[in-house]
C-alpha cells in the first residue's frame, strides 16, 4: 500500500520519466540544433564579413569617392551621404503620415465600417508586398508627374511607403498599450478627444512610437531592391546635397561592389557591410534604450 | 465614429468649460458641445493619412497595370505564362516566356523553405515550450537580429562564403559562383526568423490549461508539445510559413546577387537560374526608358510577382484571422 505521501509524488515521477525517454531527448536535441543553427549562421556571417572587410575599414572608406581604377583607394563617402539624405527624406514623410494613420485607427475608427476593415486588411496585405514593387510603383508615379527618377526625392517616396505599414502598425501597438483609465480621465476633466490624443494618449505612447519608427528607418536603410529601379545604381563622384540631387546608398553601393569579380571591390563591399551593420547596430541599440528608459509598465 | 470621437452635433449653448451644465446626465449628450471645425478638420487629415495606404494600393495596381497592358498589346498572354525562352534582350531573337523566371523563382523558394521551416519552427518550439524565461529573452533578440541584416549582405555571404567554402570545399557539392542552391540556402536562413518568430507567438498564445490538461493525463512534454500545442497553433504557424513563403518569392538582392542572370529553365538545384525578382533588378539596372517594350517587360513581371505575394498573403491574413478567432 502507498502512502499518501507516495501517490503524490508518483506522477511526478512518471513524467520525468517519459521526460528521459531516447524520443524525447532526441527530440530535445534537434530543437537545440535548431536554435543552434540559426544563432550559428548569425555569427559566421557576422565574422566573415568583418574579416574579409577589416583591412580596409580605414579613413579612405569614408572620405574618398568610388574608384574604378583605384578600388584599393576608393571610398563610399557618396553612398554614406545619400544614405543619410534618403533616410532623412523617408523619415520626414513617413513618420507623421504613419503616426496620423495610425491615431486614425486606434483612437477614432468605427471597426465595424467597411472601409475601416478594408485599410486594415489592406494595411496586413501592404506589409508583406515585396519591396522591390515599391520601386516599381515609384517609378511609375514619378514618371507621370514629371520627377526624374534617380534623385534623392523619389528614392525617398519609395522608402516611405515601403515602411509606413511597418510605422502604423508599430505605432497603433504602442497607442493600444495605453490603459483606457488615461484616456477617461482627460476627457471626464473636460477635454475633448483630440486634446486627450494630443495631450494623454500620444505622450504616453512616444517610447512605443518611437521604438517602432527607429526600427523602421533601420529597415529603409539597409534596403536597396526599390532603389535600383530608381536609378540609384550609378556612380557618384558628389555630395548629394538636396532631395533632387542624383544619389547612391549605402546598400546599393555594396550591391554594385559585391557584384564585380575584382578581390580590391569585394574586400571593399565588405568594409562597407561592417560599416552598414554598426550604423543598424547603433539604430537598434538607440530603440532598445529608448524602450528600457522611458517605456512605462501600466 | 467609436467610443471617444466629438460627433458634431447640433450647436448646443455653453462652452465645453462653460458653468453651465446640462440637466439630465444622458451620457451622449455630454459629447454635444460647440461644433469645433479645427478639430473636424485634423479628424480629416488623420482620416486622409489612413485612407492613403488604401491609394497606395490602387497606385500600385495601376502603375503595374497601365505598362503591362501595352506589354501584351505585344506579347500575348499565352506566350508569356506559358513560353519556355525569356531573351528579352536578345536583338533578332526576342522572346518572352516567362517560365524560366518561374522555375528559378520555385527553385531558390523551395530550397529556403527547406531550410527556413524545419529550423524555424525548432527555435520556435524550444522558445515556446522549453526554454526558461530568461533564455528566451536573450535568444528571442538574437533571432530578430538575424531578421535586421539587410538583403544585401546575405547576398554578399551567399556569393563569397556560402557557395565557395560551405558548398564547394567543405560539402564538396559542384557549384559554379552562381547557383539556385546558394541562393535559396541563405534566403533559407533570411527567412527562419519570420517562421520562428510569428510560430512561437501562435504557440504561446495557446493556453497553459490545454498544457496542463495533457500532463496531467499522463503526456510528456514532447506528447503535449507535439500533440496538443503544436495542432491548437497550427493555422497561427501555417500563416508564419506563407509569410515566410512570400518573403521568400519578394526577395531581389540575395538573388540577384547570387543566383546568377542567365535566364533559363532550372532542372536542378546546382544550377545558376534567374528568379523574376532577379530579372527585375538586372534589367532595373541597365538602361531602360520609358515607354519601351524593355521597360514595360519590367511592369509585366512585377505584376506578376505583386499577383502571386498578394494572393499568398490574403491566404495569411486568412489563417492569422482564424487562429486569433480560436481563443
Amino acid at each position: 500500500m502507498a502512502t499518501i505521501g507516495q501517490l503524490a509524488t508518483q506522477p511526478i515521477k512518471a513524467r520525468k520519466h517519459g521526460a528521459k525517454s531516447p524520443a524525447s531527448i532526441a527530440f530535445l536535441v534537434a530543437l537545440w540544433c535548431a536554435l543552434g543553427f540559426s544563432i550559428l549562421c548569425l555569427l559566421t556571417l557576422l565574422i566573415t564579413s568583418v574579416m574579409d572587410g577589416l583591412p580596409r575599414l580605414d579613413s579612405n572608406l569614408l572620405t574618398q569617392y568610388t574608384s574604378q581604377i583605384a578600388p584599393e583607394r576608393g571610398g563610399a563617402r557618396a553612398a554614406i551621404i545619400g544614405s543619410l539624405w534618403v533616410i532623412a527624406a523617408t523619415a520626414i514623410m513617413a513618420i507623421p503620415l504613419g503616426i496620423a494613420a495610425a491615431v486614425y485607427l486606434e483612437e477614432f475608427a468605427d471597426p465595424r465600417r467597411w472601409y475601416n476593415r478594408l485599410i486594415e486588411v489592406n494595411l496586413q496585405n501592404l506589409a508583406a508586398v515585396p519591396a522591390i514593387v515599391y520601386g516599381l510603383l515609384t517609378a511609375g508615379f514619378a514618371l507621370s508627374i514629371g520627377l526624374r527618377r534617380g534623385v534623392v526625392l523619389a528614392g525617398g517616396i519609395a522608402l516611405a511607403l515601403l515602411i509606413l505599414p511597418v510605422i502604423i502598425i508599430t505605432a497603433r501597438e504602442a497607442l493600444r498599450a495605453v490603459p483606457a483609465e488615461i484616456r477617461q480621465g482627460s476627457l471626464a476633466l473636460g477635454a475633448t478627444p483630440l486634446q486627450t490624443v494630443w495631450r494623454q494618449t500620444l505622450p504616453s505612447a512616444i517610447p512605443g512610437v518611437a521604438t517602432g519608427t527607429i526600427l523602421a528607418l533601420s529597415r529603409a536603410l539597409g534596403e536597396a531592391a526599390p532603389l535600383l529601379l530608381l536609378g540609384g545604381l550609378v556612380t557618384i563622384r558628389f555630395d548629394p546635397n538636396g532631395l533632387l540631387s542624383g544619389f547612391t546608398t549605402l546598400p546599393i553601393q555594396i550591391f554594385n561592389w559585391a557584384g564585380r569579380a575584382e578581390a580590391d571591390f569585394q574586400q571593399l563591399a565588405a568594409a562597407a557591410i561592417i560599416l552598414l551593420l554598426v550604423m543598424l547596430l547603433l539604430m537598434n541599440a538607440l530603440a532598445i534604450l529608448i524602450r528600457n528608459r522611458y517605456q512605462r509598465q501600466w | 465614429m467609436s467610443s471617444i470621437t466629438a460627433a458634431g452635433g447640433p450647436p448646443a449653448a455653453g462652452a465645453p468649460q462653460g458653468g453651465r451644465r446640462g440637466q439630465s446626465f444622458d451620457p451622449s449628450s455630454l459629447a454635444r458641445h460647440s461644433p469645433r471645425y479645427g478639430e473636424r478638420a485634423v479628424m480629416v487629415v488623420l482620416q486622409g493619412a489612413a485612407m492613403l495606404s488604401v491609394l497606395v494600393t490602387i497606385g500600385i495596381v495601376v502603375s503595374l497595370l497601365l505598362p503591362a497592358l501595352s506589354f501584351f498589346r505585344e506579347v500575348s498572354v499565352g506566350e508569356f505564362l506559358f513560353g519556355t525562352r525569356w531573351t528579352p534582350r536578345f536583338p533578332g531573337q526576342e522572346s518572352y516566356g516567362v517560365v524560366p523566371l518561374i522555375t528559378g523563382t520555385a527553385w531558390t523558394t523551395a530550397i529556403a523553405l527547406l531550410i527556413a521551416v524545419p529550423f524555424g519552427l525548432g527555435a520556435a518550439i524550444y522558445l515556446a515550450e522549453y526554454a526558461a524565461p530568461r533564455v528566451r529573452k536573450v535568444l528571442k533578440p538574437v533571432l530578430e537580429v538575424l531578421a535586421g541584416v539587410p538583403s544585401v549582405v546575405y547576398g554578399f555571404f551567399a556569393l563569397t562564403f556560402v557557395a565557395p567554402f560551405v558548398l564547394e570545399d567543405l560539402l564538396g557539392i559542384e557549384v559554379g559562383t552562381f547557383s539556385v542552391l546558394s541562393a535559396g540556402l541563405v534566403l533559407g536562413i533570411m527567412i527562419i526568423p519570420t517562421v520562428a518568430s510569428l510560430s512561437e507567438d501562435a504557440m504561446s498564445a495557446v493556453p497553459s490549461s490545454l498544457r496542463q490538461g495533457s500532463l496531467a493525463l499522463g503526456a510528456n512534454k514532447m506528447r503535449t508539445t507535439l500533440r496538443v500545442v503544436f495542432p491548437a497553433a497550427v493555422s497561427g504557424i501555417a500563416a508564419s510559413i506563407v509569410l515566410a513563403l512570400s518573403r521568400a518569392v519578394g526577395e531581389t538582392m540575395i538573388v540577384a546577387l547570387a543566383a546568377g542572370t542567365q535566364a533559363r529553365v532550372v532542372t536542378g538545384a546546382t544550377q545558376p537560374g534567374q528568379t523574376m525578382t532577379g530579372f527585375i533588378a538586372q534589367t532595373a539596372t541597365g538602361e531602360s526608358t520609358p515607354g519601351t517594350l524593355s521597360y514595360n517587360t519590367l511592369f509585366a513581371v512585377g505584376l506578376l510577382l505583386f499577383v502571386l505575394t498578394f494572393v499568398i498573403n490574403m491566404i495569411s491574413i486568412r489563417l492569422v484571422r482564424r487562429f486569433r478567432e480560436a481563443y
